[in-house]
């Protein structure tokens, strides 16, 4: 699958906190949740967001509560994937359950706020069309992939268990 | 081939001979855990998978604590899910407002979980259980909805990291500290994805309750779980927990069968180790906007206060309740500052009620409240506005934790906490 949008950048440890409040964790509305998404930290976030854009992040993406929302408020105020130096453990899951795409790419940091990305989750090639350059990112291990494919865990356990 | 405590538990639950960090894994589970949070996402999947009966009814733990009680009509709803979902599935470990407490507080308490188990929770403080020698980790919902189904999870075999504590801690030095100093020295992305094992002649010494403080907090580090080896300590308190729930219904007797040595081997691998004296270390304070952005609390002596909360998952037990009162026993809280005393489940709640410490709150005029998760994540029982700061025995300070982007969180023990409180200012407990 082919992914294209524009880069909107973050930081290092950027938290579930940040990504989705607790206050608004009393719903299950992907929409819902993706109209508060990063409203600490970035308060016009959902509003410039555009369908397909890609969270270009640092270190640590998605750290502290294991909140299932924040990987669902990204996808609800339509990012496409995220791109980052490392992920937390619990959010790398969560992602792959979800069916959330990221990658994990060194030289993230290289990537600027509103540089057009596209990105092939097959090979894991992401191309910055902005800066015209190229990079490889490490394909997921089989386990995962398989979870991948099916998109999310849910659909991978009921063909296990039929 | 010698294995660390984290292995030998994941082996006995997967059945391999043998693991391998790296390693994906699909492994029974002990105990699976949801809150009002967290559950309503895991029950809509189960629901829409189109499997009538959950795996265990004895085995799948739901507690609303974090909004709860309920603080509007939307958690509310969140928490009817929960007990619709538990009558209708006949769940035997559903605990309604009056038997709840914080769940991470809750669980050992009531003997769910025990050394050598393997407990997922859809909460990322589930790593607290690493205390009695679990294999307890935080996941998503998704993973709690198919936990729902067939009683597994998937995992990637983690490596361990070695913490080793040595010396003889000062007074008012506790599990809080331990930790901090810890999150300190390895940063907030210090351990993504590896066991934290905590051993040494200071962790021999130390509590439960010191030691569950310690465990909860290893996520902040990035720790998939925080583990300790079981000794008497660990086995004396299951034993009492045990005792306090025989015969109750919900009791869980059919814990793994096989026998898991509940100790690392000698020549097992670690990916690191740390050796630290922490016989000079005096309590810390964790500063805005990280858990690893710690201070000795000397440094920060001037910063007042609006609010100081003394309560949750990590730092809500008798211990930790019954340190602040003998610090404010027969004082009062600085004019104008709020202080909130949220004992962690009903049980330590009565017990507060019975020594006299309910009174000694009451009456140096703070608030003490039912259990709830409530300030810890702003939501509800004692939020900031902008400009307002709060020292909190809580383990997260990130960016409108407890209410709003412009308030700031700093992170301390019980001891800090409550002589802040008398003072107005974060202070040294020696200070009073």
């Amino acid at each position: 699958m082919i992914l294209k949008g524009k880069a909107l950048k973050f930081g290092n440890d950027i938290n579930t906190d940040d990504i989705i409040a607790a206050k608004y964790l009393v719903t299950t509305d992907e929409k819902e949740l993706g109209k508060h998404c990063m409203e600490n930290i970035s308060p016009d976030f959902s509003a410039k967001a555009g369908p397909g854009d890609i969270v270009v992040a640092g270190k640590n993406f998605g750290c502290g509560s294991s909140r299932e929302h924040a990987p669902r408020a990204l996808k609800g105020c339509g990012i496409s994937a995220v791109i980052a130096r490392s992920f937390a453990g619990i959010f790398f899951r969560n992602s792959i359950n979800v069916g959330m795409p990221f990658l994990q790419l060194e030289e993230a940091d290289e990537i600027k706020e509103g540089d057009l990305l596209e990105i092939d989750l097959g090979s894991g090639i992401i191309k910055n069309l902005s800066a015209n350059r190229t990079y490889k990112t490490e394909p997921f291990p089989e386990f995962l992939q398989q979870i991948v494919n099916e998109g999310g865990l849910m659909n991978w356990v009921k063909k296990c268990i039929k | 081939m010698p294995y660390t405590l984290s292995d030998k538990i994941l082996m006995a639950h997967s059945g391999k001979k043998d693991i391998r960090p790296g390693e994906f894994i699909e492994a029974e589970l002990d105990i699976a855990l949801g809150n009002d949070i967290t559950a309503p996402f895991a029950i809509e999947e189960f629901r829409r998978s189109g499997v009538k009966k959950v795996f265990n009814n004895k085995k799948i733990v739901l507690v609303p604590d974090h909004f709860a009680p309920a603080k509007d009509l939307k958690s509310a709803n969140q928490c009817k899910i929960l007990a619709d979902f538990a009558k209708d599935q006949n769940i035997l470990n559903y605990f309604e407002v009056g038997c709840m407490g914080i769940e991470h507080a809750l669980l050992p308490e009531k003997g769910l979980v025990f050394p050598g188990n393997l407990v997922i929770g859809a909460d990322s403080h589930t790593c607290t259980y690493g205390a009695l020698g679990c294999f307890a980790t935080g996941v998503g919902s998704t993973d709690l909805a198919r936990a729902f189904i067939d009683g597994k999870c998937w995992f990637k075999v983690p490596s361990t990291i070695k913490f080793v504590y040595k010396g003889k801690l000062n007074k008012w030095v506790g599990g809080k500290d331990l930790i901090l100093y810890t999150i300190g020295k390895i940063g907030v992305d210090g351990a993504i994805e590896k066991v934290m094992e905590f051993k040494g002649p200071v962790i021999d010494k130390l509590g439960m309750d010191g030691r569950f403080t310690m465990s909860n907090m290893a996520i902040e580090a990035g720790g998939i779980t925080g583990i300790i080896e079981p000794d008497e300590i660990t086995w004396e308190y299951v034993k009492q927990s045990h005792k306090s729930q025989a015969g109750h219904k919900s009791q869980v007797t059919s814990h793994k069968k096989e026998k898991i040595d509940l100790r690392s081997d000698k020549d097992a691998h670690y990916e690191k180790t740390y050796e630290w004296d922490v016989s000079k270390l005096e309590p810390l304070v964790a500063c805005p906007h990280l858990p690893s952005n710690v201070q000795p609390v000397s440094e920060l002596s001037g910063i007042t206060l609006d609010q100081v909360v003394i309560g949750s998952c990590t730092n809500g037990r008798i211990s930790d309740l019954r340190l602040a009162a003998k610090i404010l026993k027969g004082k009062k809280v600085k004019p104008g500052l709020r202080l909130i005393i949220i004992p962690a489940t009903q049980k330590i709640y009565l017990e507060c009620v019975k020594e006299g410490l309910a009174e000694i709150f009451v009456k140096a005029g703070g608030v003490f409240s039912t259990p709830t998760c409530g300030p810890c994540l702003g939501g509800h029982m004692g939020i900031l506005t902008e400009g307002e700061r709060c020292l909190a025995t809580t383990n997260r300070n990130f960016i409108g934790r407890m209410g709003s982007p412009k308030s700031e969180v700093y992170l301390a023990g019980p001891a800090v906490a409550a002589a802040s409180a008398v003072k107005g200012r974060i202070v040294h407990p020696e200070d009073l």
